[in-house]
């Protein structure tokens, strides 16, 4: 008895990733670039199984969405640590290039968005919910695409916005992009952007209106993302064009 | 992998012996209850509210949610083990077991040898048959003694302890048998037909 699968028809084996660079991008995210031997491609919005091993052979598993888009050939994570977790201070701590870890996947096959999908999208991610979101931005912008895309991105303060710098970059060289931050505890002085949590009355605005029946990716938080996925159903969304994911607290 | 990869510098947290029989391998303990779903939590009205067992296409019972809970309940207490590698112990639930459903159909046991689980808002999940029967399955309206959160099914969801935590289908809606094994939502997108946590079947081929 089988089930073939049209996008994993493979087994998804444990491959060798070696760290090749990391770069901190806010005071507790980092990213980590990978050499994976024979990775076999994958596309926006998935995310990779990783194994950790110690010296005593007790392992740890945890998921990490993937920020890299599939035209780049090595893959970058960006974990954020989380202060209790078991593997994230370790993979945003303590890791230099050099280090190896297993990593398996593509994962996923739902929260996943290319060109060849269409638009217009609407990509809503909380703190580093905003990942794979960013991994579709960077595909649609290695594609030239120009159907319209907007990102909605809520973090705590300015210095914990993710790729911050690029994200900006690409919207001001793509006048199809729009790009609406809004920081939910502190905001610098003369910040422009959202200073709440997103509600539904910021969402009516800033998401285009259902009669253009964006495609909508959500990913963040639980709680960020039951309200806004609940709020965008009320604004009259359809519930099958909102795709959601959800980073618990033990996403350590 | 023969030899695993040893993570420089990398110690996991030490295990206690007490969970070594509890914990499957890949998974880890946590006390709180992530939520996974792959689309917005969707609104149920009780006044319209069924729930299903069907044979094919044939309705071998129907229940509004009075008839449902007016039939026998049964509470558990048991471990859970999500995909995304976390697991938590000691949930207890409460609501109707499978074999009860039948029951109350009228049925002896399974008419069919696979099952797919039918939601509200159009999730699915398959299991053979063997799988929900014999106490190892139950459609449950309460967790810890109070009615399930909207993120975690409300009003009734499918609980089956013994496999991934996705083939207990959240806001369900009905169990259709069917003679052959087909794939459910995530069965189709790369996860694995059966979900053994204790043989860490998580994707296609594990």
């Amino acid at each position: 008895m089988s089930v073939t699968s049209p996008t994993n028809p493979a087994r998804t084996t444990w491959r060798v990733a070696e760290v090749v660079e990391v770069r901190d991008e806010t005071p507790r995210v980092r990213t980590l670039k990978l050499h994976v031997s024979d990775w076999p491609g994958h596309k926006p919005g998935h995310h990779v199984d990783v194994r950790l091993t110690d010296e005593e052979g007790l392992q740890a598993q945890r998921s990490y969405s993937i920020a890299t888009p599939p035209e780049e050939k090595m893959i970058s994570l960006a974990v954020e640590r989380l202060e209790d977790g078991e593997v994230s201070p370790y993979l945003a701590g303590e890791v230099r290039p050099g280090d190896r870890f297993e990593l398996r996947g593509p994962i996923g096959g739902y929260f996943i968005w290319t060109v060849a999908s269409g638009g217009p999208i609407v990509l809503i991610g909380g703190g580093s919910g905003v990942v794979p979101l960013v991994s579709m931005l960077r595909h649609r912008a290695a594609q030239k695409a120009t159907m319209p895309a907007k990102l909605i991105y809520s973090a705590r303060r300015y210095e914990e916005l993710i790729f911050r710098e690029e994200i900006d970059r690409l919207a001001a060289s793509d006048p199809n992009l729009e790009v609406a931050y809004t920081l939910t505890r502190e905001q610098p002085a003369g910040w422009q952007g959202g200073n709440k949590r997103l509600d539904k009355d910021s969402l009516a605005a800033l998401v285009p209106a259902p009669n253009v029946n964006p495609q909508i990716f959500v990913c963040g938080p639980t709680g960020l993302v039951e309200a806004t996925a609940r709020f965008l159903v009320e604004i009259g969304h359809d519930r099958g064009r909102i795709r959601t994911e959800r980073f618990g607290p033990t996403s350590a | 992998m023969a030899q695993p990869v040893i993570s420089r510098g990398f110690r996991a947290r030490p295990r206690l012996d007490a969970h070594q029989h509890r914990i499957p391998p890949g998974q880890h303990l946590v006390t709180d209850f992530p939520v996974l779903s792959a689309g917005p939590t969707p609104e149920v009205d009780l006044a319209h509210w069924r729930f299903s067992l069907r044979d094919g296409e044939q309705v071998l019972g129907e229940w509004n949610w009075d008839e449902f809970n007016a039939l026998p309940q049964t509470e558990i207490k048991t471990d859970i083990h999500c995909v995304t590698t976390w697991s938590k112990f000691d949930t207890v639930w409460k609501g109707v077991t499978v074999d009860d459903l039948l029951r109350a159909a009228g049925r002896d046991g399974p008419p069919a040898p696979y099952v797919m689980m039918h939601s509200i808002g159009g999730y699915t999940t398959n299991l053979p048959s063997a799988d929900i029967v014999n106490g190892k399955a139950m459609v449950a309206t309460l967790f810890d003694n109070k009615p399930l959160d909207p993120e975690h099914g409300w009003p009734a969801r499918l609980v089956v302890p013994h496999l991934y935590f996705w083939k207990s289908a959240k806001w369900i809606s009905g169990l259709r048998f069917m003679p052959a094994n087909e794939p459910g939502f995530w069965e189709e997108l790369g996860y694995h037909e059966y979900g053994d946590p204790w043989k860490e079947q998580r994707y296609v081929g594990d």
